[in-house]
C-alpha cells in the first residue's frame, strides 16, 4: 500500500522510486501581501502551457473575471474588497508573535474607520500536496509524482474518468470539454464519437520548464515576487521570516496556509501567506486528503459486502417454498 | 456590500469567496448513478444465483444468473460511455491501486462481468459444465464487493455529504442492491421458486429505508441537502416506492403474481431513485461552500478542544 495512509512524511513514490534521478522537492511560496493583482501569472501560464480560452465573462466580483481554478485556468487571482484596517492597533506582544497562527489572537483590530478599505489579492494554484488525493484515486496512473515531488497529469494516459475532480479538497482539477465540431465523426456511434478533449487538466508546475532548468512561467512573470519558486525547504524558512516581519509590522490577519507538514494533506508543495481566513479566498480551512479515511472505509465496504451475503443467505433459510 | 458575502449557518458567521464553490462538483453524467443501480443488481444476483445453486433451487438460480449477467454487461457500457475519452477505457487496466476505489472497482467489475457472462452463455449452451461452475464461483465471490464498493467510491471524495457518510454509504448501497437484485429476479423467476428472492428484496428494502434515514440524521447540518432540490425529490420518490413495493410484496407477494410483479417494479424504481438522490446530493453539497467550511470548522473546533 502506498503512503497516503500515513499522516505525515514524504510524498508517496518520491524520492525513493527515482533513485539517483530524484531532485530536491520544489514548490511555490505565494506571498499575497505583495500581490498587486496584475494577473501576469494567469497570462504567462496560459501562454506557456497553451491553455484554451475560459470564457470572457464579466462577473462584477471586484477585478476577478476568472472566478476559480479549473481545466483552463491554472492560476487564478482572487480579489477581495473588505472594510477592515490593514494594521492592528495594539503593538504585537512578543509572546503572541511566536505563539502560533492567526495574528489576531492577542491584539484587537482598531475600530473600522472610513478610510479602512482592504483590497486583498491572492494568486491561487494547484497545491501539489504531499498526500495528493487526485494522485491516489487516479485509476489509470495518468497522475504521477515527478522527480521534483510535484503532481502532474499525463495527457496521453488520462481517459477522462473524472474521479480526481471531486476528490481534490481544493477543487483544482476539472475536465476540459471543448465543443464538438460538426466534422467530429458524424456517423460514428455516439459512444465512441471523437471528442476534442474530455481529459482532466491542472497546473504541472511547468514540468517541462523544470526539466530544462527554468522556473515556472507564473513565478518568472510575477513582477513583485509574490510568487516565489524554489526548493520547498528554503521556501518554508523564507515564509517564516516574512511572517515574522509582517507581525512586527502589525499586519492584520497575517498567517501561513499550507506550510505545516502535519496538516491533513501533509503540507502543500505550493503554500501561501494570507491576510485573512482561508475561506475568504475560497480556500478550505482544514483540507484533508480523502484517502486518509480509506483503510477504515475499505473495512466498512468489506463488512457491508459480508452483510449483503448474510442478508441474502438468511432469505434462503427463512421460508418454506 | 455584496463582496465577500457573509452567510450565517449553524449559529456561526461563515464567509466565502462570493459564494463560489470550494470543491468541484462531480463531472460524472447520469450513466454513473445508473451504473450504481445496475452494479448493485449484478452483485446481489450473483449471490442469489450462487445460493440458489447450493440449495438446488434451479428456477431461481437460472433467472438470477441471466438477470445478473445482463446487469453485468450493461455496467461497463454505462461506465465507458461516461469517460471523457471512451476509446481509452483499457487504461483502467494499466494499474491496480488499492488507494483508488475506482481502480479496485474496475477490476472487480472485470472479474464479475466476465464470470457471470461466461456462466450465462455456458448455461444457455449447456456445455463445459466444470468451466461454468468455476465461472459461477467467481461471480459469487465478486458479487457482494461489486454491490458495495460504489459506496466507497463516492465516500472517498472531498464532497461533504458523501465523505461524511462514509460509515453508511457502503451499507446503504449494499441494502439497495439486495432490494433491487431480489426485485429484478422476482420479475422473471417462476412463482414457485421466487421465495428467497422475495425475502431478500424485503430484507434489502427495509434495510435501505432504515439506513437512508440513519445517514441523513447522522449527517446533521450537511444532511439538509437530502431535503432540497433534486436530491430531495429523488429521495422522496425512493422512499415512497420502496415502502410501497415492500408493503405490497409482504402482503400479497407470495400468492399473487401481479402483486409480486408490481411490488418488484416499485422496489427497482425505489433503488434507482435512491442512487440518483445520493448522486444529486453530492452535486448540491459541492455547489455550496458553506457545507465544506462548516464541516471543516467543526473539525478544527473539535481538534482544539481535544
Amino acid at each position: 500500500m502506498t503512503t497516503p495512509m500515513q499522516p505525515t512524511g514524504a510524498p508517496a513514490a518520491w524520492p525513493d522510486t527515482y533513485g539517483e534521478d530524484a531532485k530536491p522537492r520544489v514548490g511555490f511560496f505565494t506571498d499575497t501581501s505583495i500581490c498587486i493583482g496584475c494577473k501576469a501569472c494567469e497570462v504567462a501560464c496560459k501562454e506557456w502551457n497553451l491553455i484554451p480560452e475560459d470564457g470572457r465573462v464579466w462577473t462584477g466580483e471586484s477585478y476577478d473575471n476568472t472566478s476559480a481554478l479549473g481545466a483552463n485556468s491554472w492560476r487564478h487571482v482572487a480579489f477581495v474588497e473588505q472594510r477592515k484596517p490593514l494594521r492592528l492597533a495594539e503593538p504585537f506582544p512578543e509572546a503572541d508573535a511566536r505563539a502560533g497562527e492567526a495574528g489576531s489572537a492577542g491584539a484587537q483590530p482598531a475600530e473600522v474607520g472610513v478610510a479602512d478599505l482592504r483590497w486583498l489579492m491572492a494568486s491561487d494554484v494547484c497545491k501539489h500536496c504531499t498526500h495528493a488525493g487526485c494522485l491516489d484515486v487516479c485509476p489509470t496512473g495518468a497522475l504521477f509524482r515527478t522527480e521534483f515531488g510535484t503532481v502532474v497529469v499525463q495527457e496521453d494516459v488520462c481517459n477522462g474518468c473524472g474521479y480526481c475532480v471531486p476528490t481534490c479538497p481544493f477543487g483544482v482539477l476539472d475536465k476540459r470539454d471543448l465543443a464538438r465540431s460538426p466534422d467530429d465523426a458524424p456517423l460514428a456511434l455516439p459512444l465512441f464519437g471523437k471528442k476534442e478533449d474530455g481529459r482532466v487538466w491542472k497546473c504541472t508546475l511547468c514540468y517541462d520548464r523544470l526539466k530544462g532548468g527554468l522556473e515556472p512561467a507564473c513565478a518568472k512573470a510575477c513582477p513583485t515576487d509574490s510568487i516565489q519558486f524554489d526548493e520547498l525547504d528554503e521556501l518554508r524558512k523564507r515564509a517564516e521570516r516574512r511572517l515574522e516581519k509582517l507581525r512586527v509590522e502589525r499586519w492584520n490577519g497575517a498567517r501561513l496556509y499550507g506550510q505545516d507538514a502535519g496538516d491533513g494533506v501533509g503540507g502543500f508543495g505550493a503554500f501561501f501567506l494570507l491576510l485573512d481566513e482561508p475561506e475568504v479566498y475560497g480556500l478550505p480551512p482544514d483540507p484533508v486528503v480523502p484517502t486518509a479515511h480509506l483503510p477504515k472505509l475499505w473495512r466498512t465496504t468489506a463488512l457491508a459486502a459480508a452483510g449483503l451475503l448474510a442478508g441474502i443467505a438468511a432469505a434462503f433459510v427463512g421460508g418454506r417454498e | 456590500m455584496s463582496t465577500n458575502g457573509s452567510v450565517t449557518a449553524v449559529g456561526s458567521q461563515m464567509r466565502s469567496y462570493y459564494g463560489r464553490p470550494i470543491v468541484k462538483e462531480p463531472v460524472w453524467q447520469r450513466q454513473v448513478p445508473v451504473y450504481f443501480f445496475t452494479g448493485g443488481i449484478a452483485g446481489a444476483c450473483s449471490v442469489l444465483h450462487g445460493l440458489g445453486r447450493v440449495t438446488r433451487n434451479d428456477g431461481l438460480a437460472k433467472t438470477a444468473l441471466y438477470v445478473g449477467a445482463a446487469a453485468d454487461l450493461a455496467s461497463p457500457i454505462l461506465l465507458v460511455s461516461d469517460l471523457g475519452r471512451p476509446e481509452r477505457f483499457l487504461n483502467m487496466l494499466r494499474v491496480f491501486k488499492v488507494t483508488s476505489p475506482m481502480s479496485v472497482g474496475s477490476w472487480i467489475l472485470l472479474a464479475s462481468g466476465s464470470a457471470s457472462a461466461t456462466a450465462a452463455l455456458l448455461e444457455l449452451a449447456g456445455r463445459l459444465r466444470p468451466v461454468k461452475w468455476a465461472a459461477e464461483a467467481v461471480s459469487f465471490v465478486t458479487g457482494p464487493p461489486l454491490a458495495t464498493y460504489t459506496g466507497a467510491l463516492v465516500a472517498n471524495t472531498a464532497i461533504p455529504v458523501w465523505s461524511e457518510a462514509r460509515g453508511e454509504l457502503p451499507w446503504l448501497f449494499g441494502a439497495s442492491a439486495a432490494a433491487s437484485g431480489g426485485a429484478a429476479t422476482i420479475l422473471f423467476a417462476p412463482s414457485n421458486s421466487a421465495g428467497p428472492a422475495r425475502r431478500a428484496a424485503l430484507v434489502g428494502a427495509v434495510a435501505e429505508l432504515g439506513l437512508a434515514q440513519l445517514m441523513e440524521r447522522r449527517l446533521g447540518f450537511v444532511g439538509e441537502v437530502y431535503r432540497q432540490g433534486e436530491a430531495g425529490r429523488y429521495g422522496r420518490l425512493a422512499k415512497s416506492c420502496t415502502a410501497a413495493g415492500a408493503a405490497l410484496l409482504a402482503w400479497r407477494g407470495r400468492r399473487s403474481r401481479l402483486a409480486a410483479t408490481v411490488g418488484g417494479a416499485l422496489l427497482l424504481a425505489g433503488s434507482a431513485a435512491l442512487r440518483f438522490s445520493v448522486f444529486e446530493a453530492g452535486v448540491q453539497s459541492a455547489r455550496d461552500p458553506r457545507y465544506v467550511v462548516a464541516t471543516q470548522r467543526e473539525r478544527l473546533r473539535e481538534k482544539e478542544h481535544a
